[in-house]
């Protein structure tokens, strides 16, 4: 078996289509199965039903069920299983059928997945992926709708990134594949039918770096996966109130890309943080402390967090009232005090 | 090819009375309660009697050096040598072994250098040998995870169709995790050529097995995943080895896992921080030190005529040098880099961890700065 360079193998650049986050994970799984050998799919229901949001649709069909199948239903065992195939040099990338259910994989994330490299002295690294479906906003019953970041950021060893756009998605999953270190690939689900034009193959910024996505002077809003169009959402009604936002997209959670996020927040002065997650001991809780510690001097308000309540998360007739909306932020800008 | 073959399921219960090759006494057992097993050539027993003795008497050095304080902790496998060595001499070079805490001594029959092996007891790294160049995986803490690990391997190895198998160990107390259960299955589903062996030593540190399942034996584990499963003296050396044998040959034909129970017992403390007069009385230790799987093995040697006064003397000489090299390997201070605690965490390098590395390197120097000023004796951590 001999895997092949992504460059041999790239398909060719089309034009412009509109594609939504799911069909351009879709096919950068594709891509990188026709790229790679060692590039094997599993997990719960990803086979002939193509995943229960279809992100691994018609791969079954194309590959074979040597290179995509579906798995016991076990979320340990196909996080313990992908393990020893990337022991074995192969670069599984399994799915976690919704976030709340990769909690029984805990275990072998955090014991194993995360501590390989450094347990053997970077002998052994484990070039996997892990996608986890997550965040709510899809009218989702309980357990389907969890925020679960927090846990793997604080889990050294673990790179850990979420897209928020059907460009992003395809590059960011085909370098988190290509990578040496194992990958938590979150995609948030309220996202995956939202589209965007793309011409595949597409290469946005590189995965650990995040981006601006919207220009402006006076404030900072940090957001990841589903909360960069509340904030985007945000910056326009602001605007309409003359106030001048800026939106950064995170992209990755860890690591953190303080440059991107202290260049935008010297310049506004002014910084909140926005998900979905709750905020006690919440990623926010990181994102704020770093800010501050590093950009003190530059600041003219305290760093602010917008989130989800301190509750388990919601029924669906409930959860409008749990995320963070632009009138939240908006709100909470406004318990700064401003000069004029 | 697909992998995705039918396969007839195995309904057959293990036996209830152990499969046994050799007697408490040293006599060869034949019929029923050999299960239909050969008790394996004399070459074959007495390079597993070498092995044996090489082992334990390793285990007993370590054991000695951890009271001295030389390593942080040691779980001992005095008196499992059967399990510990018959079922890891049955697979080859190119086989994966994925072993737990306990079994640092099939990790010396495997060919590791005992300082590799120890380095983790020790304190220096989590891991000290290459687990590439011996095809053996860390030696696993948390329970019965590292069969998972195993059979991701084993699949992997059938997709590229390697012809190697993987073998794990676990304890009695790690058949009662989930993922246990997950690795017995997921192997049993995927055919994976791997083989479990679970060596009941009786005892999850203080619990008993009575307390851990209702199972008549944990061989019969196996009926309910669809895989054979055996219930094998685990103090006889020849039948672990040759039910193990039979178990590696069938993985290696492509007949899918089996769950091999070893029922032994475990004679020293669960590692030396334990207590073991609270929860097992000395009367059934001396009962199972009666019962040692290195004498009953020597006695069938020497009832042979195959184990002669000269060779017992060069196994024993070639024991003792590996005590002595382990005795000599422990007494040295270990160099230790603080620096490197940032090098293995991710493969591309991060911006954050370069800043703490700088940071530590930092402290190191003012630290040396002070100790070099006599009188000025102040601890890395205060240097400012
Ligand atoms: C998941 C997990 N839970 C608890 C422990 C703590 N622990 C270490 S050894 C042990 C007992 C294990 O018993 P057994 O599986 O029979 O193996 P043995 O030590 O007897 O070889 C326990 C509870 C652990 N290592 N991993």
């Amino acid at each position: 078996m001999t895997a092949t360079t992504t460059e041999q193998a790239a398909p060719q650049a089309s034009a412009p289509t509109q594609l939504t986050m799911a069909g351009a994970l879709n096919a950068a799984l594709r891509d990188a199965m026709a790229a790679d050998d060692r590039v094997v799919v599993y997990g719960e229901d990803v086979g002939p039903l193509g995943g229960v949001f279809r992100v691994t649709d018609g791969l079954q069909a194309q590959f074979g069920e040597d290179r995509i199948w579906d798995s016991p239903l076990a979320e340990s065992g196909i996080i313990g299983t992908a393990i020893g195939m990337a022991m074995y040099g192969m670069r599984p990338v399994v799915e976690m059928q919704f976030d709340a259910f990769s909690y029984p994989a805990f275990e072998q994330m955090v014991s194993h997945v995360a501590k390989m490299r450094n347990r053997t002295k970077g002998r052994m690294s484990l070039p996997m992926v892990v996608r986890i479906p997550c965040a709510g906003a899809i009218g989702g019953v309980e357990h389907h709708s969890d925020s679960s970041e927090a846990y793997w950021t604080a889990t050294p060893g673990l790179t850990v990134v979420m897209p928020s756009n059907p460009a992003d998605a395809y590059s960011m999953l085909r370098e988190a594949i290509d990578g040496d270190d194992p990958v938590v690939f979150m995609e948030p689900k309220s996202r995956y039918w939202s589209k965007a034009p793309v011409a595949l193959p597409v290469t946005t910024a590189p995965m650990d770096r995040a981006v601006v996505v919207r220009e402006g002077t006076d404030v900072t809003l940090l957001a990841y996966g589903p909360t960069v169009r509340t904030a985007l959402e945000s910056a326009d009604a602001a605007a309409a109130e003359g106030l001048s936002i800026e939106v950064v997209d995170l992209r990755s959670l860890s690591p953190f890309d303080d440059e991107t996020v202290g260049a935008s927040v010297r310049k506004t002065s002014r910084a909140a943080v926005i998900h979905e997650a709750a905020q006690f001991g919440g990623y926010g809780a990181e994102v704020a402390a770093r800010v501050t510690e590093r950009n003190f001097h530059h600041l003219a308000a305290p760093v602010l967090r917008i989130t989800g309540f301190d509750i388990p998360f919601p029924s669906p007739k409930l959860e409008e009232f749990h995320l963070p909306t632009p009138d939240r932020v908006l709100a909470a800008l406004d318990t700064w005090e401003w000069d004029d | 090819m697909s992998l995705n073959v039918e396969h007839q399921s195995v309904r057959t219960l293990p036996s209830e009375k152990p499969i046994r090759l050799l007697d408490n006494a040293g006599h060869a057992v034949h019929g029923a309660a050999a299960g239909g097993f050969e008790l394996p050539e004399l070459d074959t027993l007495l390079e597993l009697y070498r092995r044996m003795v090489i082992a334990r008497r390793f285990d007993v050095q370590v054991t000695a050096l951890t009271r001295q304080g030389r390593l942080a902790t040691y779980p001992s496998a005095y008196g499992q040598e059967a399990c510990e060595i018959g079922a890891i001499s049955a697979i080859e070079a190119r086989d994966w072994f994925f072993p737990t805490y306990r079994d640092s001594i099939a990790l010396l029959t495997r060919g590791i250098e005992p300082g590799d092996i120890l380095q983790s007891f020790r304190g220096d790294w989590h891991n000290g040998y290459d687990q590439h160049a011996h095809r053996t995986a860390s030696q696993a803490t948390p329970l019965a995870t590292q069969a998972l690990h195993a059979v991701g391997l084993a699949h992997a190895a059938r997709l590229r169709q390697d012809p190697i198998v993987t073998m794990t160990y676990l304890g009695d107390g790690a058949t009662s995790e989930g993922d246990a259960h997950e690795a017995f299955n997921f192997a049993a589903v995927w055919q994976t050529p791997t083989v479990f062996l679970v060596q009941n030593n009786q005892f999850a540190i203080s619990v008993p097995l009575s307390r851990q399942t209702r199972a008549a034996t944990l061989a019969d584990k196996a009926v309910g995943y669809g895989m054979p499963g055996y219930h094998v003296d685990g103090n006889d050396v020849a039948a672990v080895y040759a039910v193990t044998r039979a178990a590696v040959e069938r993985a290696r034909a492509g007949g899918g896992p089996t769950l091999i129970e070893g029922l032994t017992y475990r004679i020293e403390a669960h590692t030396n921080s334990d207590d073991p007069t609270r929860y097992r009385l000395a009367r059934d230790v001396e009962h199972w030190k009666r019962r040692d799987p290195i004498e009953r093995l020597e006695k069938y040697l020497v009832s042979e005529g195959a184990l002669s006064e000269s060779m017992r003397a060069e196994i024993t000489d070639a024991a003792e040098s590996v005590a002595a090299h382990t005795r000599d390997l422990m007494t040295v201070e270990a160099e230790i880099d603080p620096l490197e605690l940032f090098d293995h965490v991710y493969a591309r390098p991060r911006a954050a961890l370069l800043e703490q590395r700088a940071r530590l390197e930092a402290e190191l120097a003012d630290a040396a700065i002070h100790a070099a000023q006599p009188g000025a004796a102040q601890p890395a951590g205060a240097a400012r």
